[in-house]
């Protein structure tokens, strides 16, 4: 049987698990029926031209974690940025793991998406934004919203902010030979609410992962939130992250996405603007090398006059690795005044990497600041020779220019010790120990 | 100290040095003068290792030690400092953590410990007071947005903090106002001493009134045409490089 077949089949025994007739469930009834309809995307579909999920549906994944398994703390401290505070919301094979969190419900609620679906008194905000800013079409977030059942759910009333950055923490114990996870997020920010999250997917073993996970984000009116994914998996877990954003009037939000890790990550990250005065930042540094592959598909859709976007990918591509932008704007007719920026910019340090990047503009509105702008170079060997010369070896100073053409992404980070981590990942990455701070 | 001979070097099929012949002892100062386009640029980064040109016959040695087949760190490494006529600019890196890798990646080249933070921070305050440099400016991204200026005086700060044997100057006067000159000249001679050499690399004589030197050498089409004392240099800002020209042409 295939994937497609075994997952389908797999929605009755899934029913048994949940309140069928709560109203959710008819969104996930119509998303399975969407999701047989289309089955997986293939290279013969425009966005998914550069990225094949083939190999993937020959494994023959659990659908359902066999039992519960059980972490230590100090086994997994290092996945935690455990330098601050924070609120955690962790899952071990997709099971809410209670010890190695910390939630809260004290004047925010930081807590599981299986108590939102299912207690009454989320009841209210489910209806509201629930499935809202998802695709319902697009068949791979289709299939996790019919399995919709556990993830994060955070909810930050008006003019509160938790205490915290709160962190999202999917580990995968490998314990089933191959497992699939389709964790559900919602995140919800009202009027001038704030909050930070830092979200990681990580395996602990050789095994294989596939997750295939949806967010929502809805930003109300003055919300600011920023957004932390930190994608460093082991070489055998596969990573579709389907992140849908919602934003009101004069909403602040920023995703960075660091990419460092993982056999295949594919990021499809959608802005929704829906308002006036909108702020979206979309970040990224992507790291690859072996035979790793990285596909951010962005959209940003600016559907109301005076908003701004700015995107900023940089790619550093080593060995045999791949990778892809596509960066869609579209902008309304009744967008005016719109100023939309996209950048993409990429090193190839290997004669066998490759890099395909695309912006794509659709723009029916006439007064408005639309730039974009794609590389793919090789290091500038002026600069190279000028760190040489000052005695710092080639692989260092290669490493500090790759460090440096990186570091603009890093500077919008708001939180000192993931911008600390993330430097350090990124020496890792290049395989040197920098004498300059990190 | 630097014992340059018949050197030959170019681009591809293009020759730029034909046959260059100079000899620095310690303790020296020479400057090298010539008109745009006559190779003086091209000497310095062929000294410093720049593996865009080719060195096609001859030799360049320091201490009796054959560079051609060291890498520009390396030859860093042994003591050579090349001032660049064009500092590149690189963003996301500060002077302060520039500097510190320089240092301590040639102290590991050394066999020696990285130099304790204190020590450091000693260092660049002693040389950064020295060339009157802002300490605003030390964290700052390397030469992004410096201005003509502040990019030399920033390569007489790194000429300083890492006290090479051999120091080359690339048009280090170009973009420099005179305050900004003789505050950069005054650095480079306090730095002077009987074990170390400065090569001056100018087109004009202006720069050679604040680091005076023994010897001048005018290149001129890839050769040094004529070498002399510091009243060579005189000369040619009376005379201009046409009467050189002539001289090699008869």
């Amino acid at each position: 049987m295939d994937l497609k077949d075994k997952l389908v089949s797999s929605f009755l025994a899934f029913e048994s698990k949940v309140d069928v007739n709560h109203p959710v469930h008819d969104i996930r009834s119509a998303a399975i029926k969407n999701f047989e309809l289309k089955g997986f995307p293939n290279k013969k579909q425009e966005a998914w031209k550069y990225t094949s999920l083939n190999n993937l549906q020959k494994i023959d994944f659990s659908v359902f974690p066999k039992k519960e398994n059980v972490l230590e703390y100090k086994d997994v401290k290092k996945y935690f940025l455990h330098e601050i505070d924070t609120y955690k919301i962790v899952f071990i094979d997709g099971i809410y793991s209670s010890y190695l969190s910390e939630t809260t419900h004290d004047g925010v609620d930081v807590c599981l998406m299986s108590s939102a679906l299912t207690k009454p008194m989320y009841r209210q905000v489910i209806d509201v934004y629930f499935n809202k800013v998802a695709s319902k079409d697009e068949s791979l977030t289709t299939l996790n919203t019919a399995f919709s059942k556990e993830g994060a759910y955070i909810y930050i009333p008006k003019n509160k902010a938790p205490r915290k950055p709160i962190q999202i923490l999917h580990l995968a114990t490998g314990n089933e030979a191959a497992l699939l996870l389709q964790p559900r997020n919602l995140i919800i920010a009202e009027e001038n609410a704030e909050l930070q999250v830092i979200e990681r997917h990580q395996s602990l073993t050789e095994n294989a992962v596939f997750t295939n996970s949806v967010t929502e984000i809805f930003a109300a009116k003055s919300a600011r939130i920023d957004y932390y994914k930190v994608q460093n998996d082991k070489e055998s877990a596969t990573l579709v992250d389907n992140t849908y954003i919602d934003q009101k009037d004069t909403s602040n939000v920023s995703v960075h996405t660091f990419s460092f890790g993982g056999k295949l990550t594919r990021n499809n990250l959608n802005f929704y603007q829906d308002g006036e005065r909108i702020d979206s930042t979309l970040k990224g540094v992507t790291i690859l090398g072996e035979k790793q592959h990285v596909d951010h598909h962005t959209l940003v859709h600016h559907a109301q006059p005076n908003c701004e976007s700015h995107q900023d990918y940089k790619g550093i591509f080593g060995e045999k690795s791949t990778g892809v932008f596509n960066g869609k704007i579209i902008v309304d007719k009744i967008a005016q005044k719109t100023n939309a920026f996209q950048q993409n910019n990429n090193i190839l340090i290997s004669d066998q990497a490759t890099v395909n990047t695309k912006p794509q503009l659709e723009i029916f509105a006439d007064d408005v600041k639309c730039s974009h702008g794609c590389t793919i170079g090789q290091l500038d060997e002026d600069a190279l020779f000028y760190l040489q010369s000052r005695g710092i070896p080639k692989k260092e100073a290669t490493a500090l220019l790759m460090y440096a053409f990186a570091n603009n992404v890093l500077e919008s980070v708001r939180i000192p010790e993931l911008k600390t981590r993330i430097n350090s990942l990124i020496a890792q990455k290049l395989g040197v120990r920098v004498g300059f701070e990190m | 100290m630097l014992e340059i001979k018949d050197l030959h070097a170019g681009v591809e099929d293009k020759k730029i040095l034909k046959g260059i012949n100079l000899t620095v002892n310690p303790g020296e100062v020479h400057a090298i003068m010539g008109p745009n386009g006559s190779g003086k640029s091209t000497l310095a980064s062929v000294i410093a290792g720049k593996e865009d040109f080719e060195v096609k016959k001859g030799s360049i040695s320091l201490e009796g030690e054959d560079l051609e087949e060291l890498a520009p760190e390396e030859r860093a490494h042994k003591g050579i400092f090349m001032s660049f006529q064009y500092p590149v600019e690189i963003p996301g890196v500060t002077v302060t953590n520039f500097m510190k890798t320089a240092i301590n990646e040639s102290r590991k080249a050394k066999g020696l410990e990285d130099m304790p933070a204190n020590e450091m921070l000693k260092l660049i305050r002693e040389k950064s007071e020295m060339l009157e440099i802002d300490r605003k400016f030390l964290s700052r991204s390397l030469n992004e947005g410096f201005s003509g200026g502040e990019k030399k005086r920033n390569e007489i700060f790194q000429l300083a903090m890492m006290e090479p044997k051999l120091a080359i100057l690339d048009e280090t006067d170009s973009g420099l106002d005179i305050d900004a000159l003789r505050i950069v000249a005054n650095g480079v001679n306090k730095l002077r001493s009987k074990d170390n050499a400065i090569v001056v690399i100018t087109h004009y004589q202006r720069l050679l009134e604040y680091i005076i030197p023994d010897y001048v050498h005018v290149l001129f089409d890839g050769r040094i045409a004529k070498s002399g004392g510091k009243e060579l240099a005189l000369e040619l800002e009376e005379k201009g490089y046409d009467w050189i020209k002539q001289e090699v042409v008869v």
